[in-house]
This record gives C-alpha cells, sequence and structure tokens, in this order.
C-alpha cells in the first residue's frame, strides 16, 4: 500500500522542549490509522504538522509524495481537514457555521453532511453557540466534512462529548474510511482504537514505534497497550 | 474675568490637589504620594511644553519647526503606546506608521481644506489632540486584538484548517477589537455638550472667544478626532494581523499581558492582608 503521509525525521521543538524527536513513520492511504500513545508524546503535534498548523524544526512531512513545506498551505488544508479536541462552533446558526467552510454550499449538501453525523436538517437554523458539547462537535466535524477532505485529522475528537455523540462520531468517521478517505485519529483509549482503527501507529516521547495492524489481546479483546 | 490665569491663581488650585491627597490620606488609599507627584510632575511638563510653544510659534519662526514638533510627537506616542502594551509584539513601528498615515489623512483635510490656516499655532496643537486621542485609542485596539486572538486561538485555528486565509480568519476578532477601541469616542462624540463641555472649547470660552465661534472650532476638532480614531486603529489593527500570522496562515503564540501594570508590581490584597496582620502583631509584641 501507498504511503499517504511520510514523517522524515522529524523534529518539532518549542521553547526548547521537543514534541517530536526524529519521528519517521508512513501512514498508509485508505482507512483508520490511530495515532495511540500516552499523553504528551507529541500525537497532537503530529496531527497539526500534517496541515501545517505547526511546522518541523527539522525534517520533512510529504503528502502524496510531496514536501507540505512547498504546498500551499491553504488548498493542503482543504484537502487534509481537521476536527480539534474541544468543539470549536463559531457564531451563528449551524448553517452559518457550514457557510464558512464552504460559503456556496447548497441545502441539500448541508443535509447531506448533517446526515452523516446523524443529524437531521432542522438542525441548520439552530444557534451553534447554543449546543452541548457532544452536539457542537458534530457540527464542528460536518463542518470539516462540508469542505470533501482526502484526509481526515481528528484530534480525540470524542475526549469531551457524551456518549451518544461520541458512537456517532465513531460511526461516521469508520463509514467515510469505507467510502475512501484516510482518517488519522488520535486516541489514548485501546477500546476506541479497537473499534475504529484498522491499524495503530505507536508513539512515545516523540518518536514512532511503529505502524501495525490492529490486533487484540487475546485474553481482554483490547489493543495490548 | 478675560480667562487669563496668574501665578497666584495658578497656587490657588493646588488646593484642589491637597484635597485629593487629603482625601487619599483620611480614606487610606496610599495614594497621596502618587497624587502629589503626578501634581507636580504635570505642573513642571506643561510649563516646559508651554515655553517649548511660544519659542515654536514665535512669530517669523519657520513653520517647519512645527512639522518637526509633530514629527517628535508621533515617535514619542508610538514609544508611548509600545510601553502601555508590552504584550504586543512591536507596537511602536505600527503605532508611528498608524499616527503618520492619521496625520497625512486629518492634517492634509484640515489645511488643504483651509478649514483652519496653516500656522504653527494651528499645527501643533491639532496634531496634539490628533496624536494624543489615537495613542490611547491604539492601545485599546492592539490589546484587545492579541486578547481576542490569544483566548480565541481554538476558534482561530479552527478557521484556518478549514482554509481560510489568516486575513479572513482574523476578521471577526479586528471587527471586535475596532468596536471596542471606537466605541468609546463614539458616545464622548454623542453625550458632548450635554453632558460635558470638551476642553478646547472650554478653554476658547475661558479666553473669551465668542461661545458659537469656540462650539465650531470644537465641533471640527471632534470631527477630526473622530476621524483620525477610526483611521489609527484600522491601520493598528489590519498592521498587526499581519504579525499575529505568519506568511503561510499560521497564528503565532501570544504571550499574556504581564502582570505589572505601569510598571509596578500589582499589589495582591492578600499578601497586603498578610504584610498588615504581621505589622499589627509586631507592634502588639512591642507594646
Amino acid at each position: 500500500m501507498n504511503a499517504l503521509l511520510s514523517f522524515d525525521d522529524v523534529v518539532v521543538e518549542r521553547d526548547g522542549v521537543r514534541a517530536l524527536d526524529g519521528f519517521s513513520a508512513a501512514v498508509p492511504e485508505g482507512g483508520v490509522t490511530a495515532v495511540f500513545g500516552p499523553s504528551g508524546a507529541g500525537k497532537s503535534t503530529l496531527l497539526r504538522i500534517c496541515n501545517r498548523l505547526d511546522i518541523p524544526t527539522a525534517g520533512r512531512v510529504l503528502f502524496g509524495g510531496d514536501d507540505i513545506a512547498g504546498l500551499n498551505p491553504l488548498r493542503l488544508r482543504r484537502r487534509v481537514g481537521m476536527c480539534f479536541q474541544r468543539p470549536t462552533p463559531f457564531p451563528g446558526t449551524v448553517a452559518d457555521n457550514l457557510r464558512v467552510a464552504e460559503p456556496r454550499a447548497t441545502e441539500a449538501q448541508m443535509e447531506d453532511v448533517l446526515a452523516l453525523m446523524a443529524l437531521t436538517g432542522s438542525w441548520l437554523d439552530r444557534d451553534a453557540t447554543a449546543l452541548s458539547g457532544g452536539e457542537a462537535q458534530r457540527i464542528c466535524l460536518a463542518r470539516t466534512l462540508i469542505t470533501r477532505p482526502h484526509v481526515l485529522l481528528l484530534d480525540e475528537p470524542t475526549a469531551s462529548v457524551d456518549a451518544v455523540a461520541a458512537r456517532a462520531i465513531e460511526q461516521a468517521v469508520r463509514q467515510l474510511a469505507d467510502g475512501g478517505i484516510t482518517a488519522l485519529w488520535v486516541s489514548h483509549d485501546p477500546a476506541q482504537v479497537q473499534r475504529i482503527a484498522d491499524r495503530v501507529l505507536r508513539i512515545e516521547q516523540g518518536r514512532s514505534l511503529g505502524i501495525q495492524p490492529v490486533t487484540t489481546d487475546p485474553d481482554t479483546g483490547q489493543v495490548p497497550r | 474675568m478675560n480667562g487669563q490665569v496668574g501665578w497666584v491663581g495658578l497656587a490657588t488650585s493646588l488646593a484642589l490637589v491637597a484635597v485629593a491627597a487629603g482625601i487619599s490620606v483620611w480614606q487610606r488609599l496610599s495614594l497621596q504620594r502618587q497624587i502629589l507627584w503626578a501634581a507636580a510632575r504635570a505642573l513642571i511638563q506643561l510649563l516646559l511644553v508651554g515655553e517649548t510653544l511660544a519659542l515654536l510659534l514665535e512669530p517669523g519662526r519657520s513653520l517647519w519647526w512645527s512639522w518637526a514638533w509633530t514629527a517628535g510627537m508621533i515617535l514619542y506616542a508610538g514609544d508611548v503606546a509600545r510601553r502601555r502594551a508590552p504584550e504586543v509584539p512591536r507596537l511602536a513601528a505600527l503605532a508611528i506608521a498608524a499616527f503618520a498615515a492619521m496625520a497625512v489623512i486629518t492634517l492634509g483635510v484640515v489645511f488643504g481644506l483651509r478649514i483652519f490656516p496653516l500656522q504653527g499655532r494651528t499645527l501643533v496643537p491639532i496634531a496634539g489632540m490628533m496624536i494624543g486621542n489615537s495613542m490611547t485609542a491604539t492601545v485599546l485596539v492592539a490589546r484587545r486584538l492579541v486578547d481576542e486572538l490569544r483566548d480565541k486561538r481554538d476558534e482561530v485555528e479552527a478557521r484556518l484548517a478549514l482554509g481560510q486565509p489568516s486575513g479572513q480568519a482574523a476578521t471577526p476578532y479586528v471587527r471586535t477589537a475596532l468596536r471596542s477601541a471606537l466605541s468609546p469616542q463614539i458616545e464622548t462624540t454623542k453625550a458632548t455638550g450635554l453632558v460635558f463641555l470638551p476642553g478646547a472649547m472650554t478653554g476658547l470660552i475661558l479666553a473669551g472667544v465668542p461661545p458659537l465661534q469656540a462650539v465650531l472650532v470644537q465641533a471640527v476638532v471632534m470631527f477630526l478626532i473622530l476621524g483620525s480614531v477610526a483611521v489609527t486603529t484600522v491601520v493598528v489593527a489590519l498592521g498587526l494581523v499581519r504579525r499575529l500570522f505568519t506568511s503561510d496562515h499560521r497564528l503565532l503564540p501570544l504571550p499574556r499581558r504581564p502582570d505589572t501594570a505601569s510598571g509596578h508590581r500589582r499589589r495582591n490584597p492578600l499578601r497586603l492582608t498578610v504584610t498588615k496582620v504581621a505589622g499589627r502583631t509586631r507592634r502588639l509584641a512591642k507594646d
């Protein structure tokens, strides 16, 4: 399988601390790759350098074989969408939020993307800032998806949401991955990795421990830590 | 009375400074030293400026001296803005550019359209009022914009991650900052004449100018200030956006406001209480 995202000896250093320290890995195209590791391992930084919200201090990140340092960052971000840990609804209605991402979106397109999140078109007129955390996160993911990204970066998107929203997000991402989107999902929950991922990229202290297919512990049924 | 104030009058008005210091002593505000120092400093500064302006505005003196004075005010105001908002990166140069742009536009209108004759005695005070008011608004807009972008970083980065260019991603926060900087000036303009009589008008009336003439001058000054504040704040806000984002549309790390205000350590109420209790305990022990 071809690598869609490759990290070549990447270092990210901030205030003398290395969030990534010689990180090298290749993420294949398609499916869900869980980025798994303890807190402070550099998981979020890894995602942020994929769409250039951060840039490496050293090393290279390749997207489809091209060094992303040479790509137009705005076009890259439309192809590599990101959903953050904390929901960030913008002021206005749900429709306003979707139009921030895609100003020419039709009502039908907005309804389609909401349906992916198990929400109906009646949500379009709701005030996005008055939604619960779980509802807001589903809207934020819908907002990212309406740009039709090729890659979806998910930074613990279910960490601060209720169980219903978490399940809806997991199912949506699984469905999208089955439809051809490549997803990188940061998680430190082995059970969640087991549910959603095709493979696991392990990271510790800013270094890659390798990428493997998801396997389960025969005794616990979970991904070995 | 012809509005002239003599040295005796000035000395008498100092009684009111004594009243302010007395209130501080009475209410244990510990501000009496600061009040006296501020009054003394203001008096010395004003006397020095008065002497300098007298030299500057002497009949026959070249207008270039007044332009030089204006340029000096712009440079000094830029430095004051930097010191008042140290958390805003490289504000001095930006503020100076904004004041210069404002000066070109507003002084161009005032003197180009012959609202006032271009003379030292009109240029220096008008430029001073424009720059003084714009400086306050500059600090306000710069601080508010940095606060907005720092406190709503998640939201800003969510916009960037959707592929918005930095200028577009910053737009809602620029609007908030501009509104907060312009609103006080708009409110002041609205309340003029009803709630208070502004300084220029009061000064002219005290100097014996007919009230209607003073009102006309004041109206021009108010509109000039409004225009200059608007020009300065928009230049600073848009300039700051260019500085706070990289050319590849990333938001730079933004520092928090320092815990110190005007170079003095902010007083910690708990610490003060502890210090007072410790002092009283020592006094009791002595007794």
